[in-house]
């Protein structure tokens, strides 16, 4: 068994390094046939492995190799195999299966091809390390190898001086929040003596009630500080509230990564993360309301953000944002598994949008706005019902998959009894509202409506214009490698949540995996729940599927009934459009106050610290000291005998003047 | 018949490969002297790799030991000796020198004969300072090498290489003068002996230890170069030529910080704790203020100089960090890989910029944009390297960075913040550079002219990039061969502070 885990991440790291060293001599088709066998085999054997955690249930702790051992503790590369890990490989392979699939029709005219194929199956090699890890060094690398290709892939255009900037931006301020990971590791190190996660779970409970004081006189318990730690690079990853601002520019690199990395898999490795770390969490209330909180701005205020974006991408990726809040909310609330349901359908389900609308700007020559779209159902039938169907499960229609993990989350907040839990629900139940808005906006805009594209003269293409275009501007239908991928994601969005909420919420799914006895949340929620049906039911009686529906009605209203009251709300509402059109002014706040502050702090350090004190006062000063005195001792050395004569004398006469004072003076 | 001398092969078969490409004479011979050079380096470099195979790992003490009395009266021996902590700097000194030479190889084109002998003589003369078990003959190793350097820089050099050439000298060697001091005074005290054994092994009073720690401290912190000694540094590496830079960074900074483990530490242990705060305090300053003075640099050299300061910075932070009188050994043994990594990656960022610099003879980020669209497989090395110089898992520079950090953590959890927005600042302005130069549309006519690196250049990109790969997936290979004598000096440091205690009761 340890053999086929790890065929599983290396058979996509294979796919990649053929592709990427060997990308010209095997060709386009060479390139996309090999990854794709990769990723394929991966996800065979990714299947395999659930089937045998479903079945047998016997996780699997071991050691691949042994990295580095220092006093005494060894850093391993290994993997930890169990329901949740197995989840997530299958989650993985199955969403990159169907983005390499897809690639071949979205970048088939693209001179990156071969390299864009061996990025995407180097990614799907680093979140698979990343997912199967054992411990802190091996889900360091792999959350630090799952940001690099991010940031290769958003600079894949690297032309495009949007795009390389995106990718900066992203990989710094995703070092920030690696900045508190790996503090919260040192401190797993320091107090625990072990990187292992098995054993650091193991020592969590004698360690639980350990205080330690950082600042002197103030007392924290450990617990708290390694939450909090460990989080703050979740908040990297993930895109929570203030380190948010990365992931909307990440939109700059080609569609499918934005469905793969930053709407799938690697934004949720934070919430994967903290739920692998249950076990810790549950020990600190401080540390899980702290997260609630995060996570409800998020979902609450990213939401508002999409709901005036026209980039067809921004609107997805805003949604993506306040989907990641909710999660994160879910994990504050203790209900970890909840977290984790929403992270697969929303993996499913959003990476579905992301391809659709990728299917869109094909269809729409490159056109991202959704203002020149509308009425594309007629032209994109297959495009068109899979979105439908895509945005149907975001907005937690009863029975669709994404129903089944969101209602799951109101209501463990709803259960949870934490100081921030009030604010949270309200959070989250507003979310509601707009989730459904937003994501109707762009669905009525986009596929129903005026033919607005034929008002369009599509003389610029401002973005990635790299494929070619006919004379005829009317959209068409994309090839079935872009329409295949969505049906197959469009199977799971609508129907796995019903299928596996019950096991995985309320059985024995992850049962020994992830722990949440210390606070009530799911045991309240199970009392609730009766059958998939039955939720599904009762809750058209309930707040949120209320919400939901007037979120469409809304849009519909707004979009298509009376196109003129979007205008007349946004003059009305002049200085709140202000603020969300600036995105809260957040990028301008980290631009001018932390990159400039730091390259203005650094200017002024060089010129005053360096150049000017060291270098100007003390080096090239005492240089000129010596130089000074020396010009000064060297005229006495005129070589004139009289002159040398005089000098002696006078020494002579001053040696016996001091001689006779000291005597003088001594008696 | 070599089995018992392979320190002094180490020291002795580059030097005297260098005295023979002296003899080769004038350029018109340039072929000649560089195809000798290349295999006076390759032959020294193999020379050292039974160092590695032969080493015992459980070994604390000093090995493949060769011992003469050298000047009789004074008690000065030709003694050398490796252990886990000098036993890499020997390896990746002679390593180096056989990728500068190619790095050199038709780049210099005026007395090619002087430049590869310089380096060669160098490498003999660096391994002997890591080799040396005596202190005068330490001494005067420590001291010789400045001279080839010196030359280095100043006959190849760029236009302000006289300036910086005597900053260079002037800086190190005014450091050092007080270290002779120290060795003098030791030899008082030991009872006549040089050796460095015997003086890790006197008992010195607190306000004695406090004096050779000035001694020691001026000598090497402005070797390593620790702020505020630091500002020859960034001149010395804006005039050097490529190689003169290579080595510099990859081995010259080294032997500042291994003089505060071979000396400092275990002579003065006491005077080290009790200061450990003020090299702690500067290590800090080196990691932040220096990684944001790196962050405004136009220049692409003084950009990497200012880098390496901040990562030698970790390197002195993690040789000083106690726990009451313990010192942390992932700290230490992170500073010490650190050092290793350090010597791979300023290598190749340095061997990057040359390559640009052939082609396009600036240094100036500005000058530069979009090179990804001509040098395209360039760009990918640049690019390991940058990520490398970041710190990014899985390469080399990961590994000494996370240790010290991990270390950090347990000794004080403050200074490991500090410590940790290297994560930051190492990305933001490696990474921001490496935008300006290789990313975008083609800047100017000068990059739309660029051609990708040719065989020897790729060569060396490879050696380098499988180093930095390998170091990174596998350093155990590195730190198993330090974990005695790591160990050992630990001990030492602790019991001697004990043994200082004891007698002042």
């Amino acid at each position: 068994m340890q053999n086929l885990y790890l065929m599983i991440p290396l058979a996509p790291l294979a796919g990649a390094l053929i592709a990427g060293l060997l990308g010209k001599k095997i060709g386009r088709a060479g390139a996309h046939t090999i990854t794709i066998l990769g990723v394929f085999a991966a996800l065979v054997m990714s299947l395999y492995v659930l089937y045998d955690q479903m079945t047998v249930g016997k996780s699997f702790n071991g050691t691949v190799y042994e990295w580095m051992s220092v006093n005494g503790v060894t850093l391993q590369v290994g993997f930890l195999i169990d329901s949740l890990s197995a989840m997530m490989m299958v989650v993985v392979t199955f969403v990159s299966l169907m983005v390499h699939i897809y690639t071949i029709g979205y970048m088939h005219e693209d001179a990156g091809y071969q390299r864009f194929f061996s990025y995407i199956s180097l990614f799907t090699f680093s979140m698979l390390m990343l997912v199967m890890s054992n411990n802190f060094v091996q889900l360091f690398f792999g959350w630090e190898a799952v940001g690099l290709v991010s940031y290769l892939l958003i600079g894949f255009w690297y032309n495009k001086p949007t795009a390389i900037f995106a990718n900066l931006k992203a990989f710094l301020v995703n070092r920030v929040g690696d900045f508190g990971f790996v503090l919260g590791i040192g401190m797993v190190l320091a107090y625990f003596g072990t990187l292992d996660y098995a054993a650091v779970f193991a020592k969590s409970e004698s360690l639980k009630d350990m205080q330690i004081s950082l600042i002197a006189g103030h007392d924290w318990s450990l617990m708290t500080v390694i939450g909090i730690l460990l989080f703050i690079g979740a908040m990297g990853k993930s895109a929570q509230f203030p380190l948010h601002v990365w992931l909307p520019d990440s939109m700059e690199g080609p569609t499918p990564i934005s469905a793969l990395i930053h709407a799938a898999t690697m934004v949720t490795a934070g919430i994967f993360m903290v739920a692998r770390m249950s076990p810790l969490y549950e020990l600190s209330d401080t540390a899980l309301n702290f997260i609630m909180v995060i996570g409800a701005i998020t979902a609450l205020f990213m939401g508002f953000l999409g709901i005036i974006q026209n980039d067809i991408k921004r609107v997805v990726a805003y949604s993506t944002l306040s989907q990641l809040g909710y999660m994160t909310v879910a994990l504050g609330a203790s209900a970890y598994s909840v977290a984790v349901f929403h992270l697969m359908t929303h993996a499913f389900f959003k990476a579905l949008l992301f391809l659709g609308a990728g299917s869109v700007i094909m269809g729409m020559h490159h056109d991202q706005d959704i203002r020149n779209m509308g009425g594309l159902r007629k032209y994109m039938p297959i495009t068109w019902i899979t979105s439908l169907l895509g945005s149907l499960a975001l907005i937690g229609t009863p029975f669709f998959s994404g129903f089944y993990s969101k209602d799951s989350i109101i209501e463990a907040v709803h259960a949870s009894h934490l100081p921030g839990a009030s604010f949270a629900y309200f959070a989250v139940i507003a979310g509601v509202f707009v989730t459904a808005f937003y994501s109707f906006r762009m669905y009525f805009l986009v596929f129903h409506g005026e033919e607005r594209f034929r008002n369009v003269h599509h003389d610029d293409h401002g973005h990635d214009d790299h494929h070619g275009h006919g004379e005829a501007h009317e959209p068409h239908e994309s090839p079935w490698v872009v329409t295949l991928p969505l049906v197959c994601l469009a199977i799971p969005s609508v129907l796995i949540g019903f299928f596996t909420i019950e096991p995985m919420l309320y059985g024995s799914f992850f049962k020994g995996v992830i722990f949440s006895e210390l606070h009530p949340v799911m045991e309240e929620l199970h009392h609730e729940f009766h059958g998939a049906s039955g939720m599904a039911l009762h809750a058209v009686t309930s707040l949120p599927f209320w919400l939901a529906l007037a979120g469409v009605v809304t849009a519909w209203f707004f979009y298509m009934k009376a196109p003129s009251i979007p205008a007349r709300i946004k003059q009305i509402a002049g200085p709140i459009n202000t603020l969300l059109e600036n995105k809260y002014y957040m990028d301008d706040l980290y631009i001018n106050v932390f990159a400039k502050g730091a390259r203005g702090l650094g200017w002024l350090l060089w010129k005053v610290g360096d150049v000017l004190l060291i270098d100007g006062l003390i080096v090239n000063g005492l240089a000129k000291l010596v130089g000074g005195i020396s010009s000064v001792v060297r005229r006495a050395q005129t070589g004139l005998l009289n002159h040398y004569a005089l000098m002696m004398i006078i020494a002579v006469m001053a040696a016996l003047t001091w001689w006779f004072q000291q005597i003088l003076f001594a008696h | 018949m070599f089995e018992n001398h392979l320190l002094s092969l180490a020291i002795w078969l580059p030097i005297l490969s260098g005295v023979l490409v002296l003899f080769v004479g004038g350029d018109s011979q340039a072929k000649l002297a560089r195809w000798i050079a290349l295999i006076g380096a390759a032959v020294s470099f193999l020379a050292t790799l039974p160092l590695f195979t032969q080493f015992q790992d459980l070994h604390a003490g000093m090995q493949f030991i060769e011992d003469k009395v050298w000047i009789s009266q004074f008690n000065i021996h030709y003694a050398l000796g490796i252990d886990g902590i000098s036993l890499f700097f020997v390896i990746l000194n002679s390593f180096t020198t056989l990728l500068v030479i190619l790095a050199g190889w038709e780049v210099i084109q005026s007395r090619v004969s002087h430049y590869m002998a310089a380096f060669l003589i160098m490498s003999g003369l660096i391994n002997g300072s890591f080799a040396a078990m005596d202190a005068v003959l330490f001494y005067v190793f420590f001291e010789a090498m400045l001279i080839p350097m010196y030359l280095i820089i100043g006959i190849w050099g760029g236009p302000r290489r006289v300036y910086a050439s005597v900053k260079f000298f002037l800086y190190t060697l005014l450091g050092s003068l007080l270290l002779l001091v120290a060795f003098l005074y030791l030899h008082k005290a030991s009872g006549g002996s040089f050796s460095i054994a015997d003086f890790q092994s006197l008992s010195l009073s607190r306000d004695i230890q406090i004096l050779l720690f000035v001694a020691f401290f001026a000598s090497f912190a402005v070797k390593v170069p620790m702020w505020p000694v630091h500002t020859w540094l960034p001149d010395a590496h804006v005039e050097a030529p490529t190689g003169g830079s290579m080595v510099l960074a990859a081995i010259t900074l080294k032997i500042g910080a291994y003089g505060f483990l071979r000396f400092c530490l275990p002579i003065a242990p006491v005077a080290s704790h009790e200061l450990s705060w003020l090299i702690v305090l500067l290590s800090l300053v080196a990691v932040v203020y220096i990684g944001m003075v790196a962050l405004v640099q136009a220049d692409m050299k003084k950009l990497i100089a200012y880098s390496s300061i901040s990562h030698m910075g970790f390197v002195t932070l993690g040789f000083f960090l106690f726990e009451g009188s313990q010192l942390n050994p992932y700290a230490v043994e992170g500073a010490l890989l650190q050092m290793i990594s350090h010597g791979f990656v300023s290598a190749a960022m340095f061997f990057c910029v040359g390559v640009m610099y052939d082609r396009v003879h600036s240094r100036q980020i500005a000058d530069y944009g979009g090179v990804v669209n001509t040098m395209p497989k360039f760009a990918a090395f640049f690019l390991l390297f940058a990520m490398a110089n970041a710190g990014l898992p899985a390469t080399s520079g990961f590994v000494g960075e996370f240790l010290v950090i991990m270390g950090a953590t347990k000794a004080n959890f403050w200074v490991a913040v500090l410590a940790a927005t290297t994560l930051i600042f190492g990305a933001g302005y490696t990474l921001w550079m490496y935008k300006r130069v290789i990313f975008g549309a083609v800047a100017n006519s000068h990059v739309a002219e660029l051609t990708d690196v040719n065989g020897r250049e790729l060569l060396v990109l490879i050696i380098l990039a499988a180093t930095v790969l390998g170091m990174g997936l596998y350093p155990d290979l590195f730190a198993q061969k330090m974990h005695a004598s790591v160990t050992n000096l630990i001990t030492l440091v602790a019991d001697k502070q004990a043994a200082v205690a004891g007698l002042s009761q």
